[in-house]
């Protein structure tokens, strides 16, 4: 278990007050969707536990209404805060109005909402997209020295994370004059284009030789770019580079191997920080940002082996 | 007389390869219903579709004259806002919508741009009374039954307040009581001074409601009667084309009459729900026999059944002394019966295919999948046939759609030949085509007859029938009503049993 | 009787269709005209795919060098060539279905469950690979029959029928895998998406394998004949006792078990099955490949080769665009706009207006 210095001083606070409230938290989460997203519920059910917090969890199965309705419900209960997931952004408005009305304090995590009036809302935790890109471009020009010509393989055109995690990861190498993009194509998040496209870009490129790296938006697309690169006759991790977001299994089993260098994970803990929150809201500091960014750390092949015996069990 | 509402004059309408109309004329009158008769493609319907608009007539002839103006309609929304309103044969409203909608669909009570919808449905409902019909008019359409649907299809028409109403065949799926609620609403409308055009096949309903009538014969004008001066023996005369006196068939068969060929064919008591009843019909070994009849008495219904496409209710078939118990065409194929159906284009030709794949595939069907025809065999097949019926193309890799009507007939002909068929049944073989090839198609009939074939032909055309046939087979209203041969098979005799009422 | 017809004897001769001497005879007849006519079909498709490569022969001098490295053949041509293999398989299965005036959508859900079956048993028992490949195979051919089921039997439109399983078949996928991407080590299946037999990339072979067999099915018995028959006009088809139901069970069967092996290339590819995403939106692709291959979606005429052709040119453009180093933003404008030349290309119409305004021009000028 990996937790950020943070979270280590949230638990400590929450020890503080779980005795004197035993508080009851509403969560309406999205689905089960995807592995992250059933990560995510499990780390929040896991964390209430730890805490003492009495969570009543609900799975809206990827429907807003039924969020809604689940919401309603916790008001009627008197809880004494909720946490919501939102499946989309709009259409918020009334129900939150509603849990003001109550005087229970809502906070939103993971996706945006738009409703105009940010007093219906404690704060929104959420992952730092471009934070993310920075961080991987940063251990790469550090490993580098800032000298390094680099493939990227970007998400689906118009995707925020892709958008952002771009934004980032260009900030930080546009102080490297000698670090520079040479081949950029979408990869569309799977690992299929990812080897599609890596392929072409490697023939396009000399066959690879003078890539140093390969920064892609996700595991997924990186690991179809590893077994291209294998398929070119260079070796991942040492002929090329390969850095990239998410810190799913595969990826660390691949770091594991040599064959990927690090990645970012996307944390599915948000559950920490926001039942922090909750308790510094109730325990009356009404002095919160309104958007708390979370950013999960850098995994580097040093601790892949380990890690990916720990996840693989998960 | 009432003066004429709408005036047709030497009207031609060519479509590629086909005269469908060659100078007709037709004149309706204020207050008038008015029968247009004929058989199928005699060009009733393209004479109504230039008429409304949904078709233009060939350009420099004829005039159309409507409400005493010189007028082109070039679309059916221009022809209805003038004041000729068409209901058609298929209903072709739009289910899904109401009954009110459909009925004011396009001229809707309006008040500011707005449908009053209340209003709407209180003049559906009192349009639908004078059609004795109490239903709910905000129901959609396919709620309804066909007959309803007809209903409210002639209603809509109605409702237009047209000066010209056509209807094509509209009571082909009503019943009796609401055959005479119609006729009601044609009264009535009659007295208001509308000009009806009626067409239908139902001769007793012709002369029940109508007081003119036109006759129209391959695309010809033939004549205008008044309907009560007119006998009936004289309109069948009209529509078919022959004078009774002067009809002498040559009775020329390609094979000898005979009483004591044995029976290849034999249809015993044979019904079909909805459809013939009691059917008796005896196809001896190497003989032509003939069917006649109007349109819907029963002859294509009787083919229909042998080639196992409507399925028997009762009765027995015998084909070759074996019971023959078709589920489909292709146990019927199996048992021996090839059929040269009555509607080439849509259930003959496969227009886009080559005339060697359209001849070859009938015995391909029959061989089955795995024992394929080569390409070579396919050839061979179709020259030998391109050759001895003499079927007019540069080479047998021309598409069938692009042949002659004639052509095409031949092709579905050379199709059965070469499965080797025992009884070969021909529904209208000389329809839609051109009077060459006609006697073309008569004589390889004749001539089938004469190498052995056995064959059962169904003709509108009754000296055709006389020509070839060894017995004539007469039905009407789907009920076998005579037997002709030897002396007594004349057009006349035949042209009689047609017609008794 | 004047009139007595001569005994041609028209009954009699049928016996004898296949007489040998007559064949000799109308062979040298029938072979020029049928070239003519298919030179006509191959002209547009095959100079669009001649032109788009050149294109990119002009962007990189080394598009068309192929060396050959660790036993197989490597360069841009070859990874065309091999990328093209799953779009160009489902358009071997699509032809015949849109040959029947049909259309299957479901195809790319149909890869996404053969892959998430074979994985499945790779990581979780311990089955021979010739068991995966059949179960793949079978699960295939199955969900094509079902298709095919409902179209034929139950006579419901084939968008719709198939539309079933494009949505259903991507849960079922899921919940093979349970939701996630399973991966596998297998060195022996991952060859069918990775390997190399006579320096040619796997699913290259199994393209030609696959096309060359449809090929012999299809046109060495008469079931193309039938399909095209059915596809024109199956109400005449009907008539002349082909059974169209059954030649329609047969084309969607045919998708399914095209599909599977497509399916199969694409999970070995990445060593891995990914519901969500193997085969997502190639059924679209596949339909565009026969599109472009010239066959009309209102069924008739078929050609396997040209929509090989059709795949190939999709992928030639989908490789352009990656070369081409443009901003991914531009991908999919850059592939409709090619993709509406060549069609256009294709349309009689549009040649004919075209020369007449050219025509026009020149007139004009001079």
């Amino acid at each position: 278990m990996k937790l950020s210095t943070i979270l280590a001083t949230g638990i400590t606070l929450s020890c503080l007050s779980v005795n004197a409230l035993a508080l009851t938290i509403g969560f309406a989460q999205v689905g089960s969707e995807s592995g992250w997203r059933t990560s995510f519920s499990e780390s929040v059910k896991a964390e209430a536990k730890k805490r003492g917090i009495d969570l009543k969890f609900s799975d809206a199965q990827q429907k807003q209404e039924n969020q809604i309705k689940a919401v309603r419900s916790f008001i009627a209960q008197g809880v004494d805060a909720i946490i919501i997931a939102p499946v989309v952004e709009t259409g918020w408005k009334p129900v939150l109005r509603e849990a003001k009305r109550a005087r229970i304090p809502v906070v939103i995590v993971d996706r945006n909402i738009q409703v105009g009036d940010d007093s219906l809302f404690v704060t929104r935790i959420a992952s730092d997209f471009s934070e993310e890109g920075r961080k991987a471009a940063q251990w790469l020009m550090d490993t580098t020295q800032g000298n390094c010509k680099i493939v990227e393989l970007q998400g689906t055109v118009g995707a925020t994370a892709a958008i952002d995690r771009a934004q980032g990861f260009n900030d930080v190498i546009g102080k490297y004059p000698n670090a520079n993009i040479v081949r950029s194509q979408t990869g569309e998040f799977t690992r299929t284009k990812g080897k599609e496209v890596m392929e072409s870009i490697l023939k396009a490129e000399n066959g690879g030789k003078g890539v140093c790296a390969l920064w892609a938006h996700n595991d997924e697309m990186a690991l179809g770019g590893i077994q291209a690169i294998k398929e070119a006759g260079l070796k991942p991790g040492s002929d090329i580079l390969v850095v990239s977001v998410d810190g799913v299994p595969d990826y660390f089993k691949a770091m594991a191997d040599g064959d990927a260098n690090a990645t970012v994970e996307l944390s599915p803990h948000l559950g920490g920080p926001a039942f922090d929150v909750i308790e510094k809201y109730l325990g009356g500091d009404k002095n919160i940002p309104k958007l708390i960014s979370t950013t999960g750390d850098l995994f580097t092949q040093d601790t892949a082996a380990a890690e990916y015996q720990k996840r693989r069990l998960q | 007389m009432q003066e004429s509402v709408l005036a047709l004059e030497n009207i031609s309408k060519t479509f590629p390869g086909v005269k469908a109309l060659q100078g007709v004329q037709l004149t309706l009158r204020a207050g008038e219903v008015h029968a247009l008769l004929g058989e199928n493609g005699a060009g009733k319907s393209t004479l109504v579709k230039v008429m409304t608009g949904a078709m233009r007539k060939d350009e420099g002839t004829g005039r159309m004259c409507f409400d005493g103006k010189d007028r082109d309609f070039t679309s059916p929304s221009e022809a209805q806002k003038a004041g000729i309103s068409t209901v058609y044969q298929e209903v072709n409203l739009l289910p899904n919508l109401s009954v009110a909608q459909n009925l004011f669909l396009g001229h809707e009570p309006k008040r500011f741009a707005l449908i009053q919808h209340s209003r709407m449905q209180q003049q559906a409902r009192e349009l639908l009374k004078q059609f004795k019909l109490d239903i709910d008019v905000t129901a959609p359409l396919n709620q309804f039954s066909v007959a309803v649907q007809q209903l409210i299809a002639i209603a809509r028409g109605v409702a237009m307040k047209a000066k010209v109403l056509v209807l094509d065949e509209p009571t082909a799926s009503l019943d009796k009581d609401e055959v005479e609620t119609l006729f009601g609403v044609m009264e009535q409308l009659k007295s208001e001074g509308v000009a009806i055009v009626f067409i239908s096949h139902f001769l007793d309903q012709v002369y029940r409601i109508s007081d003119r009538i036109t006759v129209l014969r391959n695309g010809q004008f033939i004549g205008e009667y008044i309907t009560a001066e007119l006998p009936r023996p004289k309109l069948i005369e009209a529509m078919l084309g022959k004078e009774l006196q002067a009809m002498h068939g040559q009775h020329q068969p390609g094979c000898a009459d005979s009483v004591d060929a044995p029976a290849l064919f034999k249809m015993d008591k044979v019904c079909v729900k909805n459809s013939i009843e009691n059917m008796d019909i005896l196809v001896p070994k190497g003989q032509a026999i003939g069917m006649a009849g109007l349109l819907g008495s029963g002859r294509t219904e009787v083919c229909r059944a042998i080639f196992g496409v409507d399925s028997v209710a009762s009765g027995q078939m015998q084909l070759a002394d074996a019971p023959l118990k078709p589920q489909s065409p292709a146990e019927a194929i199996k048992a021996g019966v090839a059929l040269c159906p009555e509607d080439r284009k849509t259930d003959g030709i496969i227009g886009p295919l080559s005339i060697r794949e359209n001849i070859a595939l009938a015995l391909q069907a029959r061989l089955g999948w795995w024992r394929y025809l080569s390409k070579a065999k396919q050839q061979a097949l179709a020259d030998k046939y391109i050759e001895e019926l003499q079927i007019a193309t540069p080479d047998a890799e021309k598409p069938i759609g692009q042949l002659s009507g004639g052509n095409q007939q031949k092709v579905i002909l050379a199709r059965w030949l070469a499965t080797q068929p025992q009884l070969l049944v021909l529904d209208e073989p000389t329809r839609g085509i051109d009077i060459g090839a006609h006697a073309e198609i008569l004589n390889l009939i004749k001539r089938l007859c004469h190498d052995g074939m056995s064959l059962l032909v169904t003709s509108s055309e009754l000296e055709e029938l006389v020509a070839f046939a060894n017995k004539v087979v007469v039905l009407r209203d789907r009920r076998k009503v005579s037997e002709l041969s030897g002396e007594d098979m004349t057009p006349q005799h035949i042209m009689q049993a047609i017609a008794e009422a | 009787m004047s009139q007595q017809p001569q005994s041609l004897s028209i009954v009699n001769k049928v016996d004898s269709p296949a007489d040998e001497a007559l064949i000799a005879a109308r062979k040298a007849r029938y072979s020029p005209g049928k070239s003519t006519n298919a030179l006509g079909r191959y002209l547009w498709p095959v100079s669009a795919l001649v032109l788009l490569l050149l294109v990119n022969l002009f962007m990189d001098a080394s598009f068309f060098s192929i060396s050959y490295q660790d036993g197989r053949l490597y360069g841009s041509l070859i990874d065309i060539l091999n990328r093209s293999a799953p779009v160009a398989l489902l358009a071997i299965g699509m032809s015949v279905v849109i040959a029947t005036g049909g259309i299957d959508l479901s195809v790319g859900a149909v890869m996404a469950i053969a892959g998430a079956v074979c994985a499945g048993m790779l990581v979780g028992g311990n089955y021979s690979l010739f068991t995966v490949i059949c179960a793949g195979l079978t699960v295939g051919i199955v969900a094509g029959l079902v298709n095919g089921g409902l179209v034929s039997f139950l006579g419901i439109q084939p968008i719709v029928a198939t539309l079933l399983l494009m949505v259903a078949g991507r849960g079922v996928a899921q919940l093979i895998n349970q939701g996630q991407i399973v991966t596998f080590q297998s060195d022996a299946f991952a060859f069918i998406g990775i390997g190399a037999f006579l320096g040619l990339p796997f699913p290259v072979w199994l393209v030609l394998i696959t096309l060359l067999l449809s090929q012999l099915l299809l046109r060495r018995t008469a079931l193309g004949l039938f399909i095209e028959a059915v596809g024109c006009n199956a109400s005449a088809s009907r008539y002349l006792g082909i059974n169209d139901k059954g030649v329609k069970l047969f084309v969607y069967g045919l998708t399914g078990f095209c599909a599977a092996i497509a399916g199969m290339i694409a999970t070995a590819d990445i060593q891995g099955a990914d519901g969500n995403n193997t085969g997502l939106w190639l059924e679209l692709d596949a339909i565009l490949a026969v599109v472009i291959g010239g066959a009309a979606l209102s069924g008739g005429r078929f050609s396997l080769v040209l929509s090989v052709v059709g795949a190939l040119i999709i992928q030639t453009l989908s490789t352009t665009i990656i070369l081409s180093g443009l901003p991914a933003k531009f991908n999919l404008l850059i592939k409709a706009s090619v993709v509406l030349i060549v069609l256009l290309l294709q349309s009689d119409v549009f040649r004919q207006h075209a020369q007449s305004v050219l025509k026009g021009l020149k007139g004009g000028k001079a």
